[in-house]
């Protein structure tokens, strides 16, 4: 900001901007490739045990060996799926029901709005990992209920931007229009405004993957979600932590897989996001 | 004053509110206490003494307004299997978890700031574009990760300290702050990312104003307009990230005690869930939610001092 606002202004025009979505997409469709990769042409298992311990990457093992003399890549393969799948889950129903009660929410208001909101607001004030956590304890550990809990800990940011979008949408022309015409307020509601917020909801919808991969990669790490010996990624991560100065590749492998997945994700979502939002 | 009171009021009553629903949930799953403690070897009268004992046979109504009024007393249950008081437990953990989370909060300030304001300042230069790319691939790395890799390289390559060579706060507190500072780093890295990506962005934001463009028809120079003017209204959305990162940090404080093996309350939340030893499962988490709504509060009154107009109309 040198010389005063015009020139900063242009200046802002100016910077550089990679188009971040193709570039995320590319790291998420790496990943998905290394998956259905390890899962067509690995020779071995995730759980084959092998007598050759800590043995460092080669064309073999293309990520070396565990304590246990598993197949890395295998075992990352396999991990990969899972944290995939605890944070497809997690996001489909925290986008879910955070979609439906924020679109109530906002298109209604009144007092319902007023009680919800304020669940939603107390619920958001705590990280995801914690409330997992609390509900993990409530309802017990395990790969599912994992995804039950996260997924429940996700629907309050949902329920905040799908709310404000439809508080913003129902007083628009259109809207007002259909309504006019008799159309029924669900019908409205999901017919004539929510396909209006796609653009919201899909950056929304990459950043929460973004944000389950990390919250799950937490958790496993912690211990709590798939049992082993079908580890999910984190769970990987704390179990060679013992052996990363002897064996650095088991640690870094999975690690490596669970920052290009995130990398990937948020990527795609700022993309999305500075589309949407124009930037001016 | 209005304004404060009111928001220290609606902090007591979310306080309640969030006991009473974790009191409620806890005490559902938690079956038959007395069974629990004393064995299901217990002739029938036993049980009923000691459920007579611990209060299990009053209304839960009052069974909550019991557990409340010992809770505020310091008096937090008896756990399960350690058949010790909760308080006791706890006691030696919660400052270190704390310290932890309090500490990754400064280092994280101490980071975030400065580079927010650099790369704001310098928006569109060839090391705002490096720090960038940095700063996206700092938020993607989990901070479990980084600590591994922190302990490696600072304790291993470097011999700055000792890995799982923790030093209580008791005996030393300054070899206690140097041995968490690097677990606080871990910690505070992802999170100061965002901190600065947020900033630069709220500078940009306000650089682009009418009052910018004023202050610099004063005669100010670009310092003098950033640090008098631009700074004070970009910091506001800061503020609030600010406070919600505490609540961030102590979760984060929670999975990175395991890497660097420190005495928090991580571990003891951890097996007290695998043993569903709820008396210590319930104190953890009432006293996180204490301190998280607490936070809130005091976010909320300072944004209101920096920002008079908001809740103005409230």
């Amino acid at each position: 900001m040198r010389q005063g606002t015009n020139t900063l202004r242009q200046r802002i025009k100016e910077l550089p901007r990679p188009d971040l979505f193709c570039v995320g997409l590319a790291l998420t469709a790496a990943v998905l490739v290394l998956v259905i990769l390890g899962v067509i042409f690995s020779p071995f298992g995730a759980t084959t045990l092998t007598p050759d311990r800590l043995q460092p990457p080669s064309p073999g093992h293309l990520m070396g060996t565990d304590k246990m003399g598993r197949d890395v890549f295998a075992r990352v393969t396999y991990g990969t799926r899972i944290t995939l799948l605890v944070a497809l889950g997690t996001v489909t129903i925290g986008a879910g029901v955070g979609t439906l009660l924020g679109a109530i929410c906002g298109y209604f208001g009144g007092i319902v709005d007023e009680i919800v909101m304020r669940v939603m607001d107390a619920l958001f004030a705590f990280p995801n990992v914690l409330l997992a956590l609390v509900f993990v304890s409530l309802f017990g550990s395990g790969t599912f209920k994992v995804m039950w809990a996260l997924g429940i800990a996700f629907i309050p940011s949902f329920a905040r931007v799908v709310r404000g979008e439809y508080i913003r949408c129902k007083h628009l022309d259109y809207v007002k229009n259909a309504r006019l015409q008799g159309v029924s307020d669900l019908r409205v509601i999901f017919v004539h405004i929510l396909p209006n917020i796609n653009g919201v909801l899909l950056s929304n919808l990459l950043i929460g993957f973004n944000n389950a991969v990390l919250s799950e990669a937490a958790l496993s790490y912690l211990g709590i979600g798939s049992q082993p010996p079908f580890d999910s990624l984190g769970q990987m991560v704390s179990a060679s932590q013992e052996v990363f100065f002897a064996a650095p590749w088991t640690v870094l492998g999975p690690g490596l897989v669970i920052i290009v997945m995130v990398l990937g994700f948020s990527l795609m979502g700022e993309g999305l996001r500075s589309d949407t939002e124009g930037l001016e | 004053m209005r304004f404060i009171l009111k928001k220290i009021a609606s902090t007591v009553f979310t306080l309640l509110a969030v006991s009473l629903v974790l009191f409620i949930s806890f005490d559902l799953i938690s079956g038959d206490v007395a069974t629990r403690l004393i064995g299901t070897s217990a002739t029938p009268e036993r049980l009923a003494e000691a459920r007579a004992q611990l209060g299990l046979d009053q209304p839960i109504a009052v069974q909550y307004l019991r557990w409340l009024s010992d809770f505020v007393t310091g008096d937090w249950g008896v756990s399960y299997i350690y058949k010790q008081p909760v308080s006791e437990l706890l006691a030696a953990k919660l400052p270190v978890t704390l310290s932890l989370a309090l500490l990754s909060f400064v280092l994280m300030c101490l980071i975030a700031l400065p580079m927010g304001i650099f790369t704001g300042k310098h928006a569109g230069s060839r090391l705002d574009r490096v720090l960038l790319v940095v700063n996206q691939v700092i938020m993607a790395i989990p901070s479990f990760l980084s600590g591994i890799l922190i302990s490696w390289l600072f304790g291993m390559v470097l011999h700055l300290f000792s890995p799982g060579g923790f030093v209580s706060p008791t005996q030393d507190l300054a070899g206690f702050l140097a041995y968490l500072a690097f677990p606080a780093i871990a910690i505070a890295l992802p999170r100061a990312a965002q901190t600065a990506k947020l900033l630069r962005g709220s500078i940009l934001e306000e650089a682009g104003k009418n009052y910018t463009r004023t202050a610099y028809s004063r005669g100010n120079d670009t310092n003098g307009v950033l640090f008098g003017h631009v700074l004070k209204n970009a910091f506001l959305p800061v503020i609030t990230f600010l406070g919600m990162s505490l609540a961030n940090l102590l979760a984060g404080s929670l999975v990175v005690e395991r890497v660097f093996n420190i005495p928090g309350i991580s571990n003891t939340l951890l097996t007290s869930i695998g043993n569903r030893d709820y008396p210590v499962v319930l104190a953890i988490v009432m006293w996180i939610a204490i301190v998280i709504i607490v936070v809130n509060l005091l976010v909320d009154i300072s944004y209101r001092v920096l920002d008079p107009r908001i809740g103005e109309e409230d």
